[in-house]
């Protein structure tokens, strides 16, 4: 079991950041509202609608109004940037190619990347082709937008374009965020509210201000990135001494 | 024994389950192929010309090669018995009937098979699939059936090069360079071969066969791979030996069928 219980009112208009340790679900967490994945029990509604219970179409249809910036970037590789953030546009709607050619320098340059629009993926950064992710994730200006690990393996500079992008973007377009993150700082300073899940359940929720006062030491634990506490730092095992002697291979 | 008996339950229910999804699979290919098979001709375009004009230097020089041993095995056999003007017809009917619908199969499953799964699977592995769901765009009209449909377009007429390049090197040797009658070779060719019995059941019905035989592992494999890269090795692998395995299966159940009552 993944999750168990788990209860998140995400609010329109605003960016909600779920954090918690390596493996805990996020990334699922985000597959269940894009409906990607189904549920065994509960529910998951989306804009009044519920998710799982969709057929393929309205799915789809739902989907038009989402978008999702995946840890890897996703980029079609084959594709090059300007391609990329026109493929949406050009799989769901029928406008002239100028109009098109519009839209797509229109959001490459809202994050800074109408430059490289020639360019292929493999000649990206990991920074840039995030941000060609993020633009062709608003291509269609969805009404939500779910990110990934968003600050994962990013160098400051790219990171802090990007926390600035997610903020801007979405009070700009007046979308709902949803942030999977376990960079706390980051995400921390662009969130409107947090939910800390961990072992499939929410262990803290409040806003950054708040849980920064936290008092369970779990919290605690995670927002000060501290070695040890109750999340151990060592994986359960037999006793040490007791497994040293044992003498067994496996 | 019961770890044993418990270690074949496994393999076999994970081969029925494979055989499961692989049949759910073709069934999504289908429905698929219908919605978007007149609305986007060009995805299937672009890969006809990625899975079989990019194969065609192998078709032809293997075809070529294929052909010429057979005129000389054909030659150095059938002149001891002093039938070596029968040998355009056994060149024209090895070819038609076996060896270039099987080859050709054998060749694509290494050259194209291989390649539209370890594609697929990188596309999964490098989450563009998931990308491509979560923009609303379904990955078996916009990925998968386009590639299918272009390898099943792409390998009859794979099949039909190699042959009539075969015959072509057979043709060479022989005459050429055999000094079999070139009035000969062409006239027992034309006499012997049938164009429905032979060319029709041998090159076309067999090679259509292969291809959705081919084209089914190459996608199902690339889909289902695991998403690491020794998961698209290994599933790479198993298109090139599946198919083969599949193909040679499959040909001696349709020559059985065509040719049995002769």
């Amino acid at each position: 079991m993944i999750f168990d219980g788990i209860d998140l009112d995400i609010p329109r208009g605003r960016i909600t950041v779920i954090m918690g340790p390596s493996g805990t679900g996020k990334t699922t967490l985000l597959r269940l509202i894009g409906g990607q994945l189904r549920p065994l029990t509960g529910t998951i509604d989306v804009a009044g609608e519920r998710v799982h219970k969709l057929s393929k179409p309205d799915l789809y249809r739902l989907r038009k109004q989402m978008g999702m910036l995946f840890q890897s970037g996703a980029l079609f590789s084959d594709l090059s940037v300007f391609e990329n953030v026109a493929f949406p546009i050009r799989e769901h709607t029928r406008l002239p190619e100028t109009l098109i050619r519009t839209l797509v320098l229109m959001k490459l340059e809202s994050v800074g990347l109408r430059g490289a629009w020639r360019l292929m993926p493999n000649q990206l950064s990991g920074g840039m082709a995030r941000r060609v992710a993020l633009a062709r994730a608003i291509a269609l200006d969805p009404m939500l937008i779910m990110y990934d690990e968003p600050f994962a393996g990013q160098d400051p500079i790219s990171m802090g374009v990007l926390v600035k992008l997610i903020r801007t973007l979405n009070d700009a377009l007046g979308m709902t965020s949803i942030v999977v993150s376990h960079d706390v700082q980051e995400a921390a300073s662009i969130a409107d509210y947090i939910y800390l899940i961990a072992d499939g359940r929410v262990m803290e929720q409040g806003t950054p201000e708040t849980l920064g006062q936290a008092p369970s030491a779990w919290a605690r634990q995670f927002m000060q990135a501290l070695p040890d506490g109750p999340v151990a730092f060592h994986y359960p095992a037999p006793d040490y001494a007791a497994d040293l002697l044992s003498g067994e291979v496996q | 024994m019961i770890a044993q008996l418990r270690r074949l339950g496994r393999f076999v229910l994970d081969k029925l389950g494979r055989l499961g999804r692989a049949s759910l699979f073709f069934m999504d290919m289908v429905i698929a192929l219908g919605a978007f098979l007149f609305t986007r001709p060009g995805l299937v375009i672009q890969q006809v010309y990625s899975v079989g004009v990019l194969s065609l230097p192998i078709i032809v020089v293997s075809g070529l090669f294929v052909g010429m041993v057979l005129g000389l095995q054909g030659y150095t056999n059938l002149v001891d018995f002093g039938a070596e003007s029968s040998l355009g017809a056994v060149v024209a009917l090895s070819l038609v009937q076996e060896l270039g619908p099987v080859v050709s199969a054998l060749l694509y499953a290494g050259r194209a098979g291989s390649a539209l799964t370890a594609e697929i699977g990188l596309m999964k592995a490098t989450e563009q699939i998931s990308s491509m769901e979560m923009m609303a765009v379904d990955p078996f009209q916009r990925v998968i059936a386009p590639r299918f449909l272009a390898g099943l377009i792409a390998l009859p007429l794979l099949a039909c090069i190699f042959t009539a390049v075969g015959i072509l090197g057979g043709y060479y040797v022989a005459v050429q360079q055999l000094g079999v009658d070139a009035g000969t070779f062409w006239s027992q060719m034309q006499g012997r071969v049938e164009w429905v019995d032979d060319i029709i059941n041998g090159v076309l019905v067999k090679s259509i066969a292969f291809s959705l035989v081919a084209n089914w592992i190459a996608v199902f494999e690339g889909y289902d791979a695991i998403p690491t890269s020794e998961g698209i090795g290994r599933a790479t692998t198993r298109t090139v030996v599946n198919t083969s395995l599949a193909v040679l299966g499959l040909d001696f159940m349709l020559t059985a069928l065509m040719f049995g009552d002769k």
